[in-house]
């Protein structure tokens, strides 16, 4: 049948196929640049160093970011640093070390359904089990267990609260599923010859994880991390039911510390009648951009390092 | 190095605190504002917030030891995080319900209800609409209700043209929403669902001005910032039509669109010294900073009506009467 089939004819599906996948590539690099210029457009005017160091301020040319930064820089940083171990370690178990059982496949099917759920619905989740506790403690904050003093770093107060410790708990919560998922994928994609040899030479099963699994998982894993705190940074909608807040003139101190969060931030100027508002709102996404890149950057940098090349 | 930073950092303090210490003494009034500690929780409408932020940005100048948070989680999450005790203050776009009032009582909260500016609905359409100026309550709750079934202008009156007709409303779950379909087709009745709503007032503002035969409405503040790109109706409420501005929405005369704004306090709150001092602060700065941020103050029989009930104490919600019924008017009515 193939040979009926003129030369020209199969030269232009080639062709067709190409610059399907030409336009389908462009598109998405098209409105993301429209974005980038019509924010920077708007927003780079307005973004002076004054604008990172001051706080809120009902005055457009005063207000600054400096809550909203320090608390997003916060919270993301908890949720990076509770969700990564936990995820690497969950997805660890199922791909490495747990036999097909029933209980495995609810596990399974639980993190798949997870990484589906509305994160608002994270938002009353953690509002119940890390700022209330349940209501096992009382309602009332101020008669709650504390250990340390309030100017410690490391002062705590069971239950959370408002805190930027349970709102980097809940964030976590929603990036989860994601970076299990990714981890998983990334450690199926490992050579099983690679496990074999390193069975074979007398690795315990805990040696060759350590030392010849997750090293080749890496790069996937952190490919994983990072799109999962690029979400993570975009998030209001958990926090704003956890009581995220607005207003406060001062940056977190300890786990305990209040926090206001960027995306609610330009969410709340972004509807504000006043246009300069609407510029600094802009502002606004440019740091949230530049935050973004950063832990990024980190993600890479980590890839970079832990990276070891396969040798056969 | 953290003593030594510790040190430091005392050192500082106390030699500004001398350099205050030895200031003259001109501000006697505020004296003990500055040496006031402690954290007031603030949360509730997004609406009330540029007032609430406006009036703590300014306390945070006077009473700097004081830490004010405010959270916009909406009027019903403001109120529920009331009634559970966690915060000391809930902004609202409307009074306390009944259920909202039960839920407090039940964890034995009571509260002090404090309006502190009016916000004017305003009716807006399109610049290029020269045929309408005005209309009546009733024109206004024909068009938005489910069975008034307005599709052109000429439904509306007559004389108007043939153009169809494209309503324009907030989020259906907004306090400015609920506010509007209480005085137009009221709790029974239901609005239309044929409408572009918006979360975003913004949003709105952008459809109306895009669009010759859109009407739509949202709070005054609104249309004061966006005068050149839409147009707005004066009200006809059966005493001829009024044009929103500060001064009828102040007096009461741009009925019956005229909406108030609230703080709620906790009694148990009100007995710390630095929430007496805020809300002080509040009663006496709100009239000048609530028009800065695109709202409008409360006529001054109003404002010492509401003076005296917070230096009373007057618990409870005087939208409900003692006999457990809402009590109906405006906030002139009730408080008068």
């Amino acid at each position: 049948m193939a040979t009926t089939r003129s030369t020209a004819s199969r030269v232009f599906s080639d062709r067709a196929f190409l610059w399907t996948c030409l336009i389908a590539t462009n598109v998405a690099v098209v409105v993301l640049a429209v974005l980038l210029v019509s924010i920077f457009w708007q927003g780079w005017g307005t973004l002076e160093w004054s604008f990172i160091t001051n706080f809120a301020s009902r005055k457009p040319a005063e207000a600054g970011i400096r809550a909203p930064l320090m608390g997003s820089i916060w919270v993301c940083t908890i949720c990076g640093l509770v969700a990564l171990p936990l995820g690497v370690g969950t997805a660890i178990f199922l791909e490495e070390f747990s036999r097909k059982s029933r209980f495995t496949r609810i596990v399974q099917t639980n993190i798949m359904n997870l990484a589906g759920v509305p994160s608002i619905v994270y938002g009353i989740l953690g509002l119940t089990a890390f700022a209330r506790m349940f209501g096992a403690f009382g309602t009332n904050t101020d008669e709650a267990i504390t250990f340390g003093s309030e100017e410690s770093f490391w002062y705590l107060r069971i239950p959370f609260g408002s805190s930027v410790l349970a709102g980097g708990l809940t964030l976590m919560l929603v990036i989860l599923p994601v970076v299990i998922i990714a981890t998983q994928e990334a450690l199926r994609a490992v050579p099983s010859s690679l496990r074999s040899g390193a069975m074979a030479l007398g690795a315990t099963p805990w040696q060759t994880v350590w030392g010849i699994t997750l090293p080749a998982a890496v790069p996937g894993i952190m490919t994983g991390a990072i799109l999962a705190m690029s979400r993570a940074i975009g998030e209001s909608a958990p926090l704003l039911v956890l009581g995220g807040l607005l207003f406060v003139l001062n940056t977190p101190e300890n786990l305990m510390s209040d926090f206001a969060i960027l995306p609610l931030q330009i969410y709340n100027w972004a509807g504000r009648p006043q246009d300069d508002f609407h510029l600094i709102a802009a502002s606004a996404i440019i740091v949230q951009l530049a935050v973004l890149f950063l832990f990024n950057g980190i993600a890479v940098l980590i890839r970079q390092k832990l990276q070891k090349p396969l040798q056969y | 190095m953290n003593t030594f930073l510790k040190t430091a950092a005392l050192g500082i303090l106390a030699s500004t605190a001398m350099i205050a210490a030895s200031a003259p003494q001109g501000q006697t009034e505020t004296p003990n504002l500055k040496a006031l500690k402690g954290a007031i929780k603030i949360d509730g409408s997004s609406t009330v917030y540029p007032i609430t932020e406006a009036v703590a940005e300014e306390f945070n100048k006077v009473a700097g030891k004081v830490r004010v948070t405010v959270g916009i989680s909406g009027t019903g999450g403001g109120f529920k995080r009331f009634s559970a005790g966690e915060i000391d203050i809930a902004d609202a776009s409307r009074p306390i319900k009944q259920a909202e009032s039960d839920a407090a009582s039940k964890s034995k909260i009571e509260f002090v209800e404090l309006p502190v500016a009016y916000d004017g609905l305003t009716i807006v359409v399109n610049p290029k609409n020269t045929w309408c100026d005005s209309l009546s309550v009733d024109q206004i709750t024909k068009l938005y209700s489910a069975s008034g079934g307005i599709k052109t202008w000429k439904d509306l009156n007559p004389a108007w043209p043939e153009k169809a007709i494209k309503v324009y409303s907030p989020g259906t779950d907004s306090g400015t929403f609920d506010y509007f379909k209480e005085v137009t087709v009221g709790k029974e009745g239901s609005i239309r669902s044929d409408m572009s709503v918006s979360e975003d007032d913004n949003v709105l503002v952008r459809g109306v001005s895009g669009d010759e035969g859109a009407i739509g409405f949202f709070g005054c503040a609104y249309y004061f910032e966006n005068k050149d790109k839409v147009k707005a109706l004066s009200v006809d409420g059966g005493k001829g039509p009024i044009m929103p501005s500060t001064a009828t929405i102040e007096d009461g005369s741009y009925a019956p669109f005229s909406r108030p704004l609230f703080i709620y306090v906790n009694k148990a709150s009100a007995a710390k010294p630095e929430v007496i001092a805020f809300i002080d602060f509040y009663l006496k700065n709100a009239p000048t900073l609530v028009n800065e941020v695109g709202f409008v103050k409360l006529p001054e029989t109003i404002g010492s009506k509401v003076a005296a009930n917070w230096a009373r104490r007057r618990l409870g919600t005087q939208f409900t009467s003692s006999t457990g019924g809402a009590v109906k008017g405006s906030l002139a009515n009730v408080y008068e």
